[in-house]
């Protein structure tokens, strides 16, 4: 098995690399992690547009969860853009997607309204459950996004019944399961990776590490912190992906679809990835530097990287891209307003859709 | 001695079946192992292997025989140098009442003694626990205002103090200081030995503590929130609570599982469970949920120093809330006690841990209206402290209780049917039961206020059963 290649098109993470000697072997060969990334202009002007809208919807839900328009808990996804947008790109109609709880990302890059997003974490009636789920809550049939889920780990078996579901239907969409990289130490994952395997199901394991479960450090939580070879024991590839470059994500996102949907059954993308915000809107952060933050977002930040080669290839001029980003901020105020002054569900709603 | 071959039991459940087959005659050698007949049941056909080795002397059931209860002699096997002669003639019939008496099968005796003497087979009553009376608080002892969360806190690091055994673990008790910094400093007192950052992995360290509990350790496990703990579940109830009963007592899980239970703020459906009645209904475990700081801190320190799993249900809301603790070297408080929180005479309401917000408010307003509330916090449900509800409701014959937890089968209901069984001549009004709706937690800020019970419905319950 060779699950731990660094499916990397700037090389800048070096880590990945060395932990990959120890394994080779076993690897069912056809699975690389190389693809080459082909990444044009329309790619990247599409790839800028969609993680500039999750980027800026996300702080504003800060900014309204400040202003007490959003209660609970509300999980930021900033960061960690590069890895939805990236697979959505790859992804084609049905396929599904389902995550935890820091899920608005996911839900605007499956084409879920931002309005339906944002009222419902206001907990609206004009929101995606009707206001009863709530930010870590949200599902979308038409999406095939099946949540939004507050148990870490459920949604790595539940996403492997959705596998199990296109397995039986003998249809060629695969199901997109992400988890974060404290979820993976949950038995339950691997219990799914065993019949995944088993069955062959069509599934992507994405482990988002963005190398912290909370307050815990990957290296206090794991025995073995590359995630890409937690399928070892069960035959399942992966590999490490710069999760901060949209183009790397997709690369791997196309062959790990074209392994799934060939039939050979799952695969696991370890994206490397870091949050920039705290866990929840209430984690004073205080297990990680302000410079270790810093470091990442001038570095490595994936709405930056993308601007960058956007200017640097003439794709677009500065002025273009003010004007996309004052289209972004329309988009996410209007939502911000209708989520303010939505009504809130009727108290009938309070008995609907217990059972049918 | 010539061996017995009687009518095996291929199933649990199996009482008879039929001898379809003999494969060995009167005269073959047979070696362990060997297949010596075939037999049916309902079921099934399956084959008798001999246990041990001999020639079969005679078959005692001829094949074909239906109906041939367990137990019942088929064949006799001679050992080396025996001869047939030496088999006495008490082949009984294949449709016998009772067994043959067997020499070697305790399941044959047990199923004996449960037909012939159905005496032996009473229940026996369930044993009366005798628990101690709250310990006087000397007089002059001073009180300190202290919040619950605080003394959770003391609670764990006095016995931890006092105890090289107990241990706290569980995700981001140590260096995080808990997510809900219960366990705030622990780690700096007590090391990293002792205060052990876990994976999120509830169903692995749920385990590893029962494991570590019965090798005689004492874990304070702590989940984040219950709701997390129903991956461990079963480790709770299927090793902690049940592995004193299954080992004829020789071992049992001094453990506490604690953290916050029930509806915390706008948490949505999947984080705002309360698991009162729950864990209430589990023989083996004790359940404990505390209203004020004074009792979180001496029922925690019972529950650790307990030799028994203890179930602790802590609440996100009452963390900050402050109450009065006195101030003494070793508070400890007994675990099955109720304690009357405020003496009436009209009515009685019970209630227990977040639910003695909404009672006491209630009680207040129910005062400026004239009526007289005993409000009593059951502060265990398990063992609950019955006779103390009892005792109350014969004095004033009318019962209301308060809890957020879902309304079926819910710890009031339990105390309505129990109140209703055992003093039901005192009752003067039919007892009514307040609690969450029987919907999974809204996420919308309204609908949340009604999933909840409110002061006025428990006023107006008070009120309802005094006739008001
Ligand atoms: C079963 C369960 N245990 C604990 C929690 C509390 N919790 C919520 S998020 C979280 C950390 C998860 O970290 P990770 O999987 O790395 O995802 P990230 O937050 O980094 O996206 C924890 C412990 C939970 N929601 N469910
Ligand atoms: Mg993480």
């Amino acid at each position: 098995m060779a699950p731990a290649k660094t499916a990397s098109t700037s090389g800048r993470r070096s880590a990945a690399k060395s932990a990959n000697k120890s394994v080779s072997k076993s690897a069912p060969k056809e699975f690389t992690g190389k693809n080459t990334p082909d990444f044009g202009k329309d790619d990247e002007l599409h790839a800028y547009r969609e993680m500039l809208l999750i980027r800026r919807f996300e702080e504003k839900a800060g900014q309204l969860y400040g202003m007490g328009f959003i209660g609970g808990f509300c999980h930021l996804y900033i960061g960690q853009e590069a890895v939805v947008v990236g697979m959505q790109m790859a992804q084609k109609e049905g396929d599904q997607v389902i995550t935890a709880y820091r899920d608005h990302g996911h839900m605007l890059a499956a084409g879920m309204s931002p309005r339906g997003v944002m009222a419902e974490l206001t907990g609206r009636q004009g929101g995606l459950s009707k206001g009863k789920g709530g930010s870590m809550h949200m599902f979308s049939k038409e999406k095939h996004f099946y949540g939004g889920h507050g148990i870490v780990g459920a949604q790595v078996s539940l996403g492997t019944g959705l596998a199990f579901a296109n397995s039986y239907r003998g249809n060629d969409s695969v199901s997109v399961a992400y988890f974060g990289d404290g979820a993976a130490n949950q038995g339950q994952v691997y219990e799914s990776f065993n019949m995944a395997a088993l069955w062959k199901l069509p599934i992507i394991y994405i482990v988002e590490n963005n190398r912290y479960a909370m307050g815990t450090s990957t290296a206090r939580a794991t025995a073995q912190a590359n995630y890409s070879m937690r399928g070892v024991g069960f035959g399942i590839p992966g590999v490490q992906v710069d999760g901060m470059d949209v183009r790397a994500v997709r690369a791997a996102a196309e062959e790990a679809l074209e392994h799934c949907r060939s039939g050979k059954g799952p695969i696991i993308l370890e994206m490397l990835t870091y949050r920039y915000r705290g866990h929840s809107m209430s984690d004073p952060a205080k297990y990680r530097s302000k410079e270790e933050v810093q470091k990442i977002r001038s570095e490595q930040d994936p709405i930056e990287q993308v601007r960058q080669r956007i200017l640097d290839g003439g794709w677009a001029t500065e002025d273009d891209l003010k004007a996309i980003d004052k289209d972004i901020r329309d988009i996410v105020s209007d939502s911000a307003d209708f989520a303010q002054n939505d009504p809130e569900p009727d108290a009938s709603e309070l008995y609907t859709d217990i059972l049918l | 001695m010539p061996i017995d071959i009687l009518m095996p039991a291929l199933s649990p459940t199996m009482e008879e079946g039929t001898l379809s087959k003999w494969l060995k005659n009167e005269g073959d050698a047979v070696k362990s192992g060997d297949v010596i007949a075939e037999i049916e049941t309902d079921k099934a056909t399956m084959e008798v292997e001999a246990v041990d080795e001999g020639v079969i002397g005679k078959l005692l059931v001829a094949a074909g025989t239906e109906n041939v209860k367990v137990n019942t002699k088929i064949a006799v096997l001679l050992e080396e140098g025996e001869s047939a002669d030496s088999i006495s003639a008490d082949a009984p019939k294949a449709d016998a009442d009772t067994p043959a008496a067997t020499s070697d099968a305790a399941g044959g005796k047990a199923r004996e003694a449960s037909e012939e003497t159905p005496a032996a087979a009473k229940v026996p009553a369930q044993p009366k626990l005798e628990v101690a009376a709250d310990p006087d608080i000397p007089a002059g002892t001073e009180m300190v205002m202290t919040t619950v969360r605080e003394a959770l806190r003391d609670a764990m690091a006095e016995e931890m103090r006092r105890d090289g055994d107990v241990f706290v673990m569980g995700e981001e008790v140590a260096e995080y200081q808990g997510a809900y910094k219960i366990t705030q400093g622990l780690l700096q007192e007590f090391g990293d030995r002792r205060v052990i950052d876990t994976p999120i992995t509830e169903h692995g360290f749920a385990g590893v503590g029962v494991g570590a509990a019965m090798a005689g350790l004492k874990p304070i496990v702590e989940f984040m929130t219950f709701n997390f703990a129903m991956q461990a579940i079963d480790q709770i109830i299927n090793s902690a609570a049940k592995t004193l009963y299954m080992s004829g007592g020789q071992m049992g899980a001094p453990i506490v599982f604690r953290g916050p239970n029930g509806a915390a703020a706008r948490v949505g459906a999947q984080h705002s469970q309360d698991y009162a009645s729950w864990y209430s209904q589990i023989p083996g475990l004790k359940v404990v949920m505390p209203y004020t700081a004074a009792d979180a801190k001496g029922l925690l320190k019972a529950a650790i120093r307990d030799p028994n799993p203890v179930v602790f249900l802590e609440n996100e809301i009452l963390y900050g809330q402050s109450f009065e603790v006195p101030k003494m070297d070793d508070f400890v408080l007994p675990i099955g006690k109720a304690r009357i929180h405020r003496k009436g005479k009209d009515v009685t309401v019970v209630s227990f841990g977040i639910g003695m917000t909404y009672a006491t408010k209630a009680v207040a307003e129910l005062e400026k209206e004239g009526i007289d509330v005993e409000l009593i916090d059951l502060r265990t449900l398990r063992p609950m402290d019955l006779p103390t509800v009892i005792e109350s409701v014969k004095k004033t014959g009318r019962l209301v209780t308060v809890e957020e937890g879902y309304p079926q089968n819910s710890v009031g209901t339990e105390i309505a049917t129990r109140v209703m069984q055992q003093a039901f001549d005192y009752l003067d009004a039919p007892i009514l039961t307040i609690a969450g709706k029987d919907v999974p937690m809204p996420y919308a800020a309204n609908l949340e206020k009604l999933a909840l019970p409110t002061v006025d419905e428990v006023v107006q319950a008070v009120k309802t059963v005094c006739y008001k």
